[in-house]
């Protein structure tokens, strides 16, 4: 199912939430939500679930609408909410038949939901457990199997892997890309190198507005022109070293890292990559070249660059 | 309907995990068993077989246990986030009420059908008017449901439960005593609505034996307006 989002907007008091936001996502693709705190990421998750009646705008789930068939919607959509809401004093097992009869789950099938959700999310050692028993880890799972129980074609996650050990990690990304193979994922995270992970596209939101979207790749060659060189000579004057490397033709900026181990960063102009040139000049200077790294614009600088003014 | 019955039972089975239902029985049992048998005007002091007395001690000892009962339905919704879960289920908000509501209802009629062996001992000592004591079960039945209205909407309100519990009794108080003072010292059309406003002037008569359609729509309106308050405050905070 995709989801269509169509020019929402939700302000509290004079705060702008989110501000006329539009964007789409297809069937089979996970959707990473990027965003400083405070962006309007939880905000347009929780328009998109129905729960949030946004001031404009609409939201299409597949063919329908949240104003206007909110039930379907509801239906369609498995939903892990913001700080993991649960009800803490039932067991794993009721809860989750709680919510499966909720959504409406036939008497019939509902013993096999629950065996697959409690074997995908590995909750088969707790089930019986009170959710208040249970490490932040295994609550997140509890929620995830709460959003997964009905098979639903749209997931919406809002940071789905907080408080989970970096195994559980790993196990939960990989759930959500095996996931996302057939149904629509929206996640947002502050974790970049999760998104990075995870999603097929990223969606970066500051201040209730889009100001990026694309693949990592994509958003990485928007982001930066420039390629930068780690460079680290040895046997030279360093003072000499410097001088020569700033005059190559396409050098922009050449820092000195480190004057005592003689570690050199070179920016170059334009999209051009200087690290033939630098290996050509010492050869003829006969020095000692024992690092050339280039370095990649990290997604990091790409967020920090788009959501601070 | 099959929706909020999923919800009722999920709250029923919260009431007797908690301890709370198993509280509340005993201690309604047990305020209402004293007064009604062992102390003050009881029973044998009047020297009649009724449950008049019982009837008016339930009243007051509901009127205390109802909104501690109701008032963490919302509020401890809107504290731990649950709401959220809730609401983004495909049901409506009206069923979430209306099942909440339900539950609470079904755990005073359980205390209620708990307190059948005072029929069955009044019946024996004389000759009991069978009659008045099923006007009198319904009269706290609807005196129930007016209380559990009034504590779900103080507990939708906001998130702390000693506040609900506060603002319903605040609330209750006036049902109870305030309109019918006023009414006293009011003439004319004023003194009648704030006399019928009052819970005493309804909740006699049933216990009389006199079920007047005017005492049940009291009852029933001011549970149906509670309730419609109480998705009110729900829908709002979905706009907030």
């Amino acid at each position: 199912m995709d989801i269509i989002v169509d020019k929402l907007v939700k302000t509290y008091g004079i705060q702008k939430a989110v501000d006329n936001i539009s964007f789409k996502v297809k069937t089979g693709e996970v959707l990473g939500f990027l965003g400083p705190n405070g962006a309007g990421k939880t905000t347009t998750m929780k328009a998109i679930t129905t729960f949030l009646i946004p001031d404009s705008g609409n939201v299409h789930v597949g063919s329908y609408s949240i104003t206007k068939n909110a039930e379907a919607v509801k239906r369609s959509i498995g939903y892990l909410p913001e700080n993991n809401p649960l009800y803490e004093d039932m067991p794993v097992i009721d809860y989750l038949k709680f919510v499966g009869e909720l959504q409406g789950i036939s008497q019939e099938n509902i013993y096999s939901s629950l065996a697959s959700v409690i074997d995908t999310c590995g909750l088969e050692a707790e089930k019986h457990k009170k959710i208040s028993e249970l490490s932040k880890g295994y609550k997140q799972r509890v929620g995830l199997a709460q959003a997964l129980i009905h098979n639903p074609d749209v997931l919406i996650l809002d940071e789905p892997t907080t408080g989970l050990d970096p195994n559980q990690i790993v196990e939960i990304r990989d759930l959500i890309r095996k996931i996302g193979q057939e149904k629509t994922v929206i996640l947002s995270s502050h974790i970049l190198a999760e998104v990075e992970a995870t999603c097929d596209r990223i969606l970066i939101i500051n201040n209730g507005k889009i100001v990026a979207d694309g693949t990592t790749s994509e958003l990485r060659s928007q982001a930066s022109g420039n390629n930068v060189l780690n460079v680290k000579i040895e046997s030279g004057e360093v003072n000499d070293i410097y001088e020569k490397l700033s005059n190559l033709d396409d050098a922009d900026v050449v820092d000195i890292v480190d004057a005592d181990k003689s570690r050199f960063q070179i920016d170059s102009k334009g999209g051009t990559s200087l690290a033939a040139d630098v290996f050509q000049l010492c050869v003829k200077e006969n020095w000692v070249l024992t690092e050339l790294i280039p370095v990649e614009t990290k997604l990091e600088d790409i967020f920090k660059e788009l959501t601070t003014e | 309907m099959n929706k909020i019955w999923i919800i009722t039972k999920r709250e029923l089975q919260s009431y007797f995990d908690s301890l709370m239902a198993y509280i509340l029985l005993i201690l309604f049992l047990g305020f209402s068993g004293f007064f009604t048998w062992l102390y003050g005007s009881d029973i044998f002091f009047i020297k009649q077989a009724t449950l008049m007395p019982f009837f008016s001690i339930a009243r007051w000892t509901l009127f205390f246990f109802i909104p501690a009962l109701t008032m963490r339905l919302l509020s401890e919704e809107n504290r731990m986030g649950t709401i959220e879960l809730l609401l983004t289920k495909p049901v409506s908000n009206w069923q979430v009420i209306m099942a909440k509501f339900l539950a609470s209802l079904l755990l005073l009629v359980i205390a209620l059908l708990l307190t059948i062996p005072y029929i069955i001992s009044v019946s024996s000592i004389g000759n009991l008017d069978m009659g008045q004591v099923f006007s009198g079960y319904f009269a706290l039945i609807l005196f129930s449901s007016m209380m559990i209205g009034i504590g779900l909407f103080t507990s939708s309100i906001g998130n702390n439960q000693i506040v609900s519990y506060l603002l319903a009794l605040f609330i209750g108080i006036f049902f109870q005593i305030i309109f019918d003072m006023l009414g006293h010292n009011f003439l004319g059309f004023v003194g009648y609505v704030l006399d019928y406003l009052s819970t005493t002037t309804h909740f006699d008569s049933m216990i009389r034996g006199v079920i007047d359609t005017r005492d049940v729509i009291f009852f029933v309106g001011i549970t149906f307006i509670s309730l419609v308050f109480s998705e009110i405050m729900l829908i709002k905070k979905r706009y907030a």
